[in-house]
């Protein structure tokens, strides 16, 4: 299972606490669990990626083992720790400050 | 017993807040949604309990919520508000051609008769429509593709589609406003629209009494007079007695004539209010007192209001959509500041006091009459 960690506000909206898991069949990609993400929370769909360009938005990253990962393609394959369920994916928002 | 339910969309939430026909005890829930900026919340006319809230952030977009238990409990639905067709571009703020671009929802309008029928009025400026309780959003295009669309320019705040009026009588004749493109009104329910701007004169533009680019901040319709409607216009306050065809300046004596809401009394079509702003460079009231006018003239002649709200250091402002008036008699006035407090008056705007004093900046403020 593929895990994933959303910021508190999405995880507010999903209803969920902690990481969520999703099964997302090979290869993993962002795109794929991304896919599978909204597919099993559809009310977070739109508030990752645009509802029309598919891209993802700008003020939220993606970081996996250590490494930011947001500027890769999105049907480039994660890291065989996020495939495997060993490390998460997460899903970061932009620091706010003042 | 009457009672009143306010709705308060702040820029860190949404709050309920209800009271009896009195209105001198108010008990205040949320927030809801805490962190997101709640543009607008409203609750439908056919279905009371039935209310739709637009959440957005910058870091997660858009979000549409819908309470079938006045707010008790939430439920999100629709959020895809794509543009029906090419984009094409409009004027961005330096004069140059920008695509349209969805940000955000500013305004809900349910349907005075179908609880699952809501307009939606966006930003980059379009009209959309849902009537399967927000599931699902269609735009209502024509309004977008109008030839004037290339020339519609952003206000500081965006380009923004903030105000719906239906005409109680002719479903199929609306009014929206745009900032900066100005009034437009369609008399097929959407399938065509006309700009409606002529005696508005804007000395901020190239050509002070153009077509279209005039930033108007709210327009008002008493439902007994569908063909009268009254403006806050970036400056001046107008009116028009032809449904649009034609406005005349009624600022008279105000202080300022630059605001951002305006609303008619509930019962006296001629009774109006405005909240005057020193300018559009400074925001705030004149003087650092928060005075709401009166006109019981349908303009030109103004009472400043003062009766419990600050006469000295105030220097909040009063958002375009952050005023309602309830359906008591006498009516209820509502309106909430940048400051955080929500004021209200039992008495047509006689007396004032604060309802709630320190919530996030608010943004909108809609009220339900309910038996």
């Amino acid at each position: 299972m593929i895990r994933v960690v959303l910021p508190a506000h999405l995880r507010t909206l999903a209803h969920v606490n902690g990481e969520v898991t999703l099964a997302v069949s090979a290869p993993v990609t962002q795109r794929s669990v991304l896919d599978a993400l909204e597919g099993k929370y559809p009310m977070l769909a739109g508030t990752i990626r645009d509802h029309v360009s598919r891209q993802r938005r700008a003020f939220l990253r993606l970081y996996a083992c250590g490494e930011d990962l947001s500027h890769e393609s999105p049907d480039a394959p994660l890291p065989e720790a996020v495939a495997s369920g060993a490390e998460p994916l997460l899903i970061v928002g932009a620091m706010a400050g003042g | 017993m009457s009672r009143v339910r306010v709705l308060v969309g702040t820029r860190k939430g949404a709050f309920v807040i209800t009271g009896d026909g009195k209105r001198d005890r108010w008990d205040v829930s949320g927030p809801y949604f805490g962190g997101w900026e709640i543009y607008h919340l409203k609750g439908s006319p056919a279905n009371p309990d039935r209310l739709y809230a637009s959440q957005s952030s910058a870091w997660f977009g858009q979000v549409i919520q819908r309470s079938d238990d006045a707010g008790k409990t939430w439920e999100s639905v629709g959020n895809k508000f794509a543009y029906d067709g090419p984009t094409g571009t409009h004027l961005w703020y330096d004069g140059t051609p920008h695509p349209w671009d969805f940000a955000r929802v500013w305004h809900l309008e349910p349907s005075a008769t179908d609880p699952d029928t809501v307009l939606a009025g966006v930003e980059d400026a379009a009209l959309f429509r849902t009537t399967d309780g927000g599931r699902s959003w269609h735009e209502l295009p024509a309004l977008r593709t109008h030839e004037s669309g290339k020339l519609w320019q952003p206000g500081a705040g965006g380009m923004c589609l903030h105000t719906i009026v239906v005409d109680p009588a002719k479903p199929e004749r609306m009014f929206i406003a745009i900032s900066a493109a100005g009034v437009f009104r369609t008399d097929d329910g959407g399938q065509s629209w006309r700009p409606m701007n002529k005696g508005l004169v804007s000395e901020q533009i190239p050509n002070p009494t153009a077509e279209v680019g005039h930033c108007v901040h709210r327009v008002a319709m008493h439902r007994t007079r569908p063909d009268t409607l009254f403006m806050q216009k970036h400056w001046d306050v107008m009116r028009s007695d032809d449904a649009g065809e034609t406005w005349r300046e009624v600022s008279g004596n105000l202080p300022t004539d630059f605001g951002f809401p305006i609303d008619v009394h509930a019962h006296e079509p001629e009774t109006i209010y405005v909240v005057p702003i020193k300018s559009d460079s400074e925001h705030y009231p004149p003087d650092g007192k928060l005075r709401v006018y009166r006109s019981r003239t349908g303009g030109h002649e103004w009472e400043a209001l003062t009766n419990g709200l600050p006469q000295s250091h105030c220097y909040v402002n009063v958002l375009r959509d952050a005023m309602a008036i309830d359906a008591l008699d006498p009516c209820g006035i509502y309106f909430g500041t940048t400051g955080g407090q929500v004021y209200g008056s039992a008495d047509g705007g006689d007396h004032w006091a604060p309802i709630v004093r320190d919530l996030p900046s608010v943004v909108s403020v809609e009220v339900q009459t309910l038996s």
